[in-house]
């Protein structure tokens, strides 16, 4: 009884003496999940990318801060020979690795660190190859079936023989799985017994911050990296402190206990503005949402239904609910920031008489019975499927199309739908290298019906000609054409209805300087300070 | 011979549990491969690999001799999602929710029982409706909106505790024991201490409501039902204090029945802490099962139902026996 009082006497002497301190050489960010993993070739997810590649690693070549532009990284230059075929990069010299309780770096980054991190991840047979490790991204890519190999002509200097000509290649190297990785530091964790592994709890890279420690689903803790080649950062400690519940992320903002904050909602976004110690960022993200009709199954094989129903839709309305402005109507499949995207295609019609006239034309003039799957988990590019849902079977049921709304846990959902089982459904995607290429030949490509990321399971032989055209071009001129005209196709034909192109937002406190936010969703802190 | 059969029993049980956390979670349509590959589209030798790469492209029952046989050991495999073994998670963050979970029933178990004698020992009055409808409300309020409510009302509004998390940015514990009030007392850093502490306070408050409402009843109604025995009335012929009939007669009485709603309380803990876990970012073993169960993290989400259905069994056992060590009528040698 008596520890228990002085328990109690203890909780008591602490709730008075409570107060919020913070150290100003610590920079707080705030996130809405936990990294996976602190290796960048194995990881997908926008939280771990944050915690790995933008903190800790560079790339040969990077895209430009708060842009989709490639900028050099720790290629200095690169040439690309006449058939496309071979990309030849100057290293960087005076680059170093980071270092840590085990293992400090005996030399500067050289042309066997490229060779390393890319042959590993092609051959699982390589030495270095992380045992059973998937490279997820890296084969999604499909690198291992365009790079033909890498090799080194002097220590800096590296060069890529292609299979094939391939024009988004350059962009796919900006990527977060293309961070570079010491080979001396992986070749010292095979012998001194620690394994390949500790590669993605321990990082070691050459990028702004070093990693100190993670404590699981808390907190981050990085150090400014003093002789990063970039100069070094501002911040001396940088923290990602993990908040999984939003409402509770921006109480913590408003308390002053995060310097930026991740993923606010839209709903939230008002008030936000008009907080005098908060700013809200934003910029056009790269990614697009829609509703897919599977045009394999009746009655959407017929073009009438899907003209008809995408007239019955009112777009207006679900981008000031859903997205509360913070989005753009789509008509593309691409985003307006992306090279290529076609101004001249024709918008989206809200016409409820034209629709009924269409449909009765189909032979469905009483309507017909059909199913919407509602996407299941909130993402950037559609924060609330359910009301989505919602609004449109409203709208539908104007023209007597009956929607049965239907939804299932995500991994279901994405096993079921890759099956074709749906009818319409909502989806989404969110850019990886700013390539075209990555958004229509990806979701709407002849190949991707099998890969089962082609949603609408179209497949129109007009359309992927000139994306396979458009694929092996390398001017941008002749891509952009390429491109355009696939553009008037997809609205003519309506596989989609396209939906929104979201914003991406971040908050920020009134003390944050230098901070650009970036329309691939990543966070960068390199040139930020506090005030 | 009791503590055999009780032995048998756990043997059994345990047996019963690995089977259920090796199906439960494999009987949720949906694998994990999907939910690797994501939105994006891939082929069908790619996805086999990556079944194989995981283990999955053995039969069910190849795949369930494996874990039975590594659990033996105490090794629950290598986590899909973070690719490290599932024990190096778990063991960071075991501690983080038995930290929490002590401080909820600590606080909900006293002031229970305050409040419950209080109840009993003026019926019908102020007092009683008062702790009656303080444990209704706290058995029905759902954790979620409960918890944003303290948040708002001690975090932002009065400002006394943080919002959320296990300490404050500036404190780097070193682990010894992964319990923050212990390590930061071990590496004598006072100001850690209590951070911790603070930390731990509203998140302790909200876990323990659902705990608090059930001990309170629980303690009333069998305060209530033994103040009308005879044995209390002829104490009080007797002449005896107050004070002693209710600490040494009614109290002990009681005692079985109190223990065994805190056992249950115990138990109860483990679903409170899912939301609680999430609403203060408690880096714990409530939110960290349920995230495996989103990716469908079989080894994690096998190795969570695992320690969770363990610690149910272990403290039914343990209450079972306090109850039989404060009342002798339940040993199993005594004869009615």
């Amino acid at each position: 009884m008596k520890k228990i009082l002085f328990f109690l006497g203890l909780s008591a002497l602490v709730m008075s003496s409570a107060s919020i301190s913070s150290a100003a050489q610590n920079f707080i960010l705030c996130m809405e999940g936990s990294p996976a993993s602190f290796n960048p070739q194995l990881v997908s997810d926008g939280v771990s990318m944050n915690a790995s590649s933008q903190a800790v690693f560079n790339r040969l070549v990077e895209f430009k801060k708060g842009t989709t532009e490639i900028e050099s990284g720790l290629a200095e230059s690169w040439t690309i020979s006449k058939d496309k075929k071979t990309y030849t990069f100057k290293l960087r010299k005076n680059v170093s690795f980071h270092a840590n309780d085990f293992f400090k770096p005996t030399r500067g980054f050289k042309a066997d660190d490229v060779i390393y991190t890319f042959k590993s991840q092609m051959d699982t047979k390589h030495p270095l190859a992380i045992p059973a490790a998937n490279y997820e991204y890296f084969k999604a890519m499909e690198l291992d079936q365009l790079i033909a190999g890498v090799k080194k002509t002097d220590d800096y200097t590296v060069v890529f023989e292609l299979k094939r000509a391939e024009a988004p290649f350059l962009a796919d190297l900006a990527m977060d799985f293309a961070s570079i990785q010491s080979e001396e530091y992986a070749t010292a964790l095979t012998k001194n017994g620690k394994g390949l592994k500790t590669l993605e709890i321990q990082p070691i890279g050459t990028g702004p911050f070093v990693f100190k420690s993670y404590q699981k689903d808390s907190t981050i803790r990085y150090k400014a990296f003093d002789q990063y080649f970039r100069g070094k950062p501002k911040i001396e400690n940088l923290i990602f402190v993990i908040v999984a519940d939003s409402t509770v992320r921006l109480q913590k903002m408003k308390n002053g206990e995060c310097n930026v904050m991740t993923e606010p909602q839209p709903q939230d976004l008002e008030q936000i503005a008009k907080m005098p110690n908060l700013k809200l960022v934003s910029t056009e993200g790269i990614n697009v949402s829609y509703i897919a009709f599977n045009t394999q199954k009746k009655p959407f094989d017929n073009l009438k239904v899907r003209q008809a129903l995408s007239l019955a839709m009112n777009q207006k309305s679900y981008i000031d609910l859903i997205y509360r402005s913070q989005g753009t109507a789509a008509k593309n499949p691409i985003p307006p920031t992306m090279w290529s995207y076609n101004k001249a295609t024709a918008a989206n019609v809200f016409d409820i008489a034209k629709a009924k006239a269409l449909l009765a034309e189909a032979g469905f003039a009483n309507g017909f019975e059909t199913e919407l799957w509602t996407l299941p988990v909130s993402r950037a590019y559609l924060p609330n499927g359910k009301k989505l849902g919602e609004l449109i079977q409203a709208d539908l049921a104007k023209i007597g199309v009956k929607i049965k709304l239907v939804t299932y846990d995500w991994p279901v959902y994405l096993e079921k739908s890759k099956r074709g089982e749906h009818q319409m459904i909502q989806f989404g995607w969110t850019g990886d290298n700013g390539d075209p290429d990555n958004f229509m030949n990806v979701l709407l490509g002849c190949s991707a019906v099998k890969a089962g990321s082609n949603y609408a399971r179209w497949c129109n032989e007009e359309f992927d000609t000139l994306l396979q055209k458009a694929k092996v071009d390398s001017t941008p001129k002749a891509r952009t054409a390429f491109y355009e005209k696939a553009q008037v196709i997809f609205t003519r034909e309506k596989p989609w209805y396209p939906i929104a192109h979201a914003k991406l937002n971040k908050v920020i406190s009134n003390q944050v300087t230098g901070y650009k936010i970036d329309p691939f969703g990543h966070e960068q802190f390199e040139s930020v300070d506090l005030k | 011979m009791s503590i055999l059969n009780n032995t048998l029993k756990i043997i059994l049980s345990f047996l019963f549990i690995s089977l259920m956390s090796f199906s439960i979670i494999r009987l949720i349509p949906g694998d994990p491969v999907t939910n690797i590959i994501g939105e994006r589209g891939a082929s069908e030798e790619r996805i086999q690999e990556v079944r194989k790469n995981l283990g999955l492209d053995k039969s069910v029952f190849e795949q369930y001799a494996i874990f039975t046989k590594n659990a033996l050991v105490g090794d629950f495999g290598e986590s899909i999602v973070t690719k490290q073994p599932v024990w190096n998670d778990f063991k960071v963050l075991w501690p983080a929710t038995f930290e929490l979970s002590i401080l909820a029933i600590l606080w909900s178990s006293i002031a229970g029982l305050a409040l419950g004698v209080l109840a009993a020992s003026k019926r019908n009055s102020f007092w009683d409706y008062g702790a009656v409808s303080l444990s209704t409300i706290g058995f029905a309020m759902p954790l979620f909106w409960w918890g944003l409510l303290v948040i708002f009302f001690f975090a932002v509004t009065l400002g006394w505790f943080p919002v959320s998390g296990r300490i404050s940015v500036e404190f780097d514990v070193p682990y010894r024991t992964g319990l923050f009030l212990i390590d930061s007392l071990l590496s004598g850093q006072f100001a850690a201490f209590f951070s911790a502490l603070k930390h731990m306070a509203l998140p302790a408050f909200v876990l323990g409501t659902v705990s608090l409402a059930l001990i309170v009843r629980v303690t009333r109604s069998s305060f209530i039902d033994i103040q009308k025995e005879d044995y209390i009335r002829t104490a009080r012929a007797k002449g005896l204090q107050p004070s002693q009939i209710l600490f040494k007669h009614i109290f002990k009485n009681a005692l079985p029945q109190i223990l065994t709603a805190l056992g249950l309380a115990f138990g109860q803990l483990l679903t409170g802490a899912i939301m609680t876990e999430t609403l203060f970012s408690w880096p714990g073993l409530g939110r960290w099962i349920v995230k495996s169960i989103e990716a469908r993290d079989y080894p994690a989400v096998q190795a969570g139902l695992f320690y969770s259905m363990v610690v149910i069994v272990l403290i039914n056992f343990v209450t079972d026996e306090m109850i039989k060590v404060v009342n002798p009528k339940m040993r199993d040698n005594v004869k009615l």
